[in-house]
């Protein structure tokens, strides 16, 4: 059986297919059309990898875009499908934290990846990548810069949860003449302790999975496993975990 | 819907941002309630009443003043409309639950207070709807903050009477609720010029019984394994419950019932036999809200008993129909009315109580524990509630939402991984 996994983000879509112990994947920018963004990385994986349309017996769509996805027969949530496929990446996690450009959000899982419980923030930028992304600009910087920029420094404490308001604190900050570093390093702290919070509402996990494109910012990492004060795992493909777990859900029906 | 311009011109009302209401409205209601499948027959009458929402009832209303009768404006079902109706006056519910009036009510009011709220001081103020025109009279309640504070920007337009609601339930509490009750009936008869006898204040507990009866067989029925009705319909016939006629209304939901009733004897239900079970607990849902049962019941699940002012809270708990002097009647009605489990009392853990029943009652699969935005007493009570459902090993999500549609699409992912998550 051959199925394939399309997580249709709001930044990027991601393709994984699996094929018995053969796993391909693909990450391609969403563009304003999610469904387009689907059909265009569906048949670029099929053709990089030498598939036919007729040889996949199951499209599983999610993320956010799933509902445009109409190559896809099924669709299932971004939360069902990080669980099982963050249980796929580090087997006997118990725990899953997803920090992406949009929103964050915790899931407790079973051993098989099925979701126990989880909490969501989608509300509010804060904790989310949208934050750095925000505040990084108000430094002048690209939000790929900001970890060699945390290395040294000890934080400053950045007060305001709301990001209007952090990009103004920063501003202030830097007036007086506060360096870069331990403003950088601040404001990771700043969504450490969001995301802190988040998980500490649900008990926090053993084995964490820690996915989503901030978790390839290793200062958050560090500041999120003092907060919590366990390690977490970063899978390598951390961005792909949704659509693995909607490939993995694809083959089980 | 009928021509009821003149009416509505002599009401005083914004004619032209009305008719933008009365746009809007019908869309949404055949997107929300038309589209469904295999509705009940009695569904007929509350969709005729929506179509004519603001005509039928209001022209009743107008009716009834001509004749010298007294309308009353109310805004929690803490306020007896037994004595309202007694004193041959008639209660309607005030409760804004459009986007469309918050916009009317942030002019006034601080933008973190509930969309119910502003709601209802925006239907006021813009004179946006026939009901809130027509009241001759508002009761308000100490409840929350928010609307302790409403009800004084709002007297500056209208007459507003409130009534003092204890927020602890002691012997004293109670007792203080009584005394409420009274001095309620005295503004009551002082409004209405009539006096409220036992008689007639008998047979209105007899009447608004009978309406909390014809609720409970109406929720009742989705006790069942096959479910013969949607939540969203037995959701519309409540709030519809809060300003139709009530002896009218005791007619139609009893027909309504026995038709479902038939259906569910034929295990002929409205959802697939294994379609999950929901709850939905929290702050009231005014008419039009429709926002959290639509989205659930478009994401395979059935919205199957609602813990709220608009479900369970409502027609719970009959008044004692055996007493036979003024002052048993109203210890009766204070005893009964106290038994509202409303996050606005301290400790409320009745509250919590009622849930574990119901979900058992129900047989739910999962709970939606839900309050509106700057809500703050559900919202802290949510901590409470998610606490006890989970050690009795019940699933439950907390959401916090309003009135626009804004939220839409996030919601539905929450509730549809809530879903997968109980399969
Ligand atoms: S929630 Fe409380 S204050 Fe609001 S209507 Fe219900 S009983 Fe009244
Ligand atoms: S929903 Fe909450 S804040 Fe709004 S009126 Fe009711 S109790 Fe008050």
């Amino acid at each position: 059986m051959i199925a394939v996994g399309i997580d249709a983000g709001s930044t990027a879509t991601k393709a994984v297919l699996i094929d018995g112990d053969k796993i391909k994947a693909l990450i391609r920018p969403t563009g304003w059309s999610p469904r387009q963004a689907g059909r265009d990385i569906y048949a670029e994986l099929l053709n990089r990898e030498g598939y036919s349309a007729k040889q996949i017996d199951k499209i599983v769509a999610t993320g956010y875009g799933r509902i445009a996805l109409d190559l896809a027969q099924q669709k299932v949530t971004e939360i069902t499908c990080h669980a099982k496929g963050a249980a796929f990446l580090l087997p006997g996690a118990d725990m899953v934290i997803d920090v992406g450009g949009q929103d964050s959000k915790v899931i407790k899982i079973d051993p098989k990846g099925k979701v126990l419980d989880f909490a969501m923030n989608d509300k509010c930028a804060a904790g989310t990548g949208r934050f750095l992304q925000v505040t990084a600009a108000a430094l002048g910087l690209d939000v790929s810069e900001l970890p060699e920029f945390s290395q040294v420094e000890k934080p400053v404490n950045i007060n305001n949860i709301c990001t209007v308001f952090a990009e103004s604190e920063i501003i202030g900050l830097l007036a007086q003449g506060i360096k870069k570093e331990a403003i950088v390093a601040g404001l990771h702290l700043a969504v450490a302790k969001r995301v802190a919070a988040m998980v500490k509402r649900m008990s926090s996990g053993k084995q964490i999975v820690f996915t989503g494109g901030v978790a390839l910012n290793h200062s958050v990492q560090k500041y999120l496993e003092q907060e919590l004060g366990t390690k977490l795992y970063v899978p390598k493909y951390c961005q792909l975990a949704g659509a693995l777990g909607a490939a993995l859900l694809g083959l089980e029906v | 819907m009928a021509d009821y311009r003149q009416m509505w011109t002599s009401l005083g009302m914004d004619l032209e941002n009305h008719d933008k209401l009365c746009e809007v409205l019908p869309e949404v209601y055949t997107n929300v309630y038309l589209s469904q499948d295999n509705r009940p027959e009695g569904m007929d009458y509350f969709n005729f009443v929506v179509a004519e929402i603001h005509g039928v009832r209001p022209a009743e209303l107008i009716e009834h003043q001509k004749k010298g009768g007294k309308v009353f404006g109310t805004f929690c079902i803490f306020v007896p409309d037994e004595i309202i109706f007694a004193a041959g006056g008639i209660a309607t519910g005030l409760c804004g639950g459009s986007q469309f009036w918050v916009p009317g009510g942030e002019k006034v009011l601080p933008a973190n207070t509930c969309p119910l709220i502003k709601a209802s001081v925006g239907a006021r103020l813009d004179k946006t709807c026939p009901f809130f025109r027509i009241a001759d009279i508002y009761v308000g309640e100490t409840t929350c903050d928010g609307k302790k504070k409403a009800w004084e920007i709002l007297a500056e337009d209208v007459p507003v009477y409130v009534m003092d609601l204890p927020q602890m339930k002691r012997a004293k509490d109670i007792a203080a609720w009584e005394d409420e009750i009274k001095l309620f009936l005295a503004k009551v008869e002082e409004t209405t010029g009539n006096k409220v006898t036992p008689e007639a204040l008998g047979e209105k507990i007899k009447l608004i019984n009978a309406k909390r009866k014809a609720l409970a067989r109406l929720h009742g029925a989705r006790k069942n394994a096959t479910l013969p009705i949607s939540g969203k319909d037995v959701l519309l016939a409540t709030q519809v419950s809060f300003y139709d006629d009530p002896t009218r209304f005791i007619e139609q939901t009893n027909s309504l019932c026995d038709e479902i009733e038939g259906r569910v004897a034929k295990g002929e239900g409205v959802f697939p036999a294994d379609t999950p079970r929901i709850m939905i607990t929290g702050s009231p849902m005014a008419i039009p809200n429709w926002k959290l049962h639509h989205i659930v019941e478009t994401s395979g699940a059935a919205v199957v008993v609602e813990e709220m002012c608009t479900g369970s809270r409502y027609y719970e708990n009959l008044v004692d129909e055996t007493q036979t002097t003024l002052d048993g009647q109203i210890r009766a009605l204070a005893e009964r009315y106290m038994k509202i489990n409303c996050a606005c009392f301290s400790p409320n853990t009745n509250r919590i109580t009622d849930i574990i029943r119901l979900a058992k009652e129900y047989k739910v699969d999962g709970v939606l524990d839900t309050n509106l935005k700057f809500c703050s007493l559900y919202a802290t009570e949510s901590y409470n509630v998610e606490k006890a459902l989970k050690e009795a090993g019940i699933p439950v999500m907390h959401l916090e939402t309003d009135y626009s549609e804004q939220d839409a699409e996030q919601l539905r992912t929450r509730i549809e991984a809530f879903l997968e998550m109980l399969r």
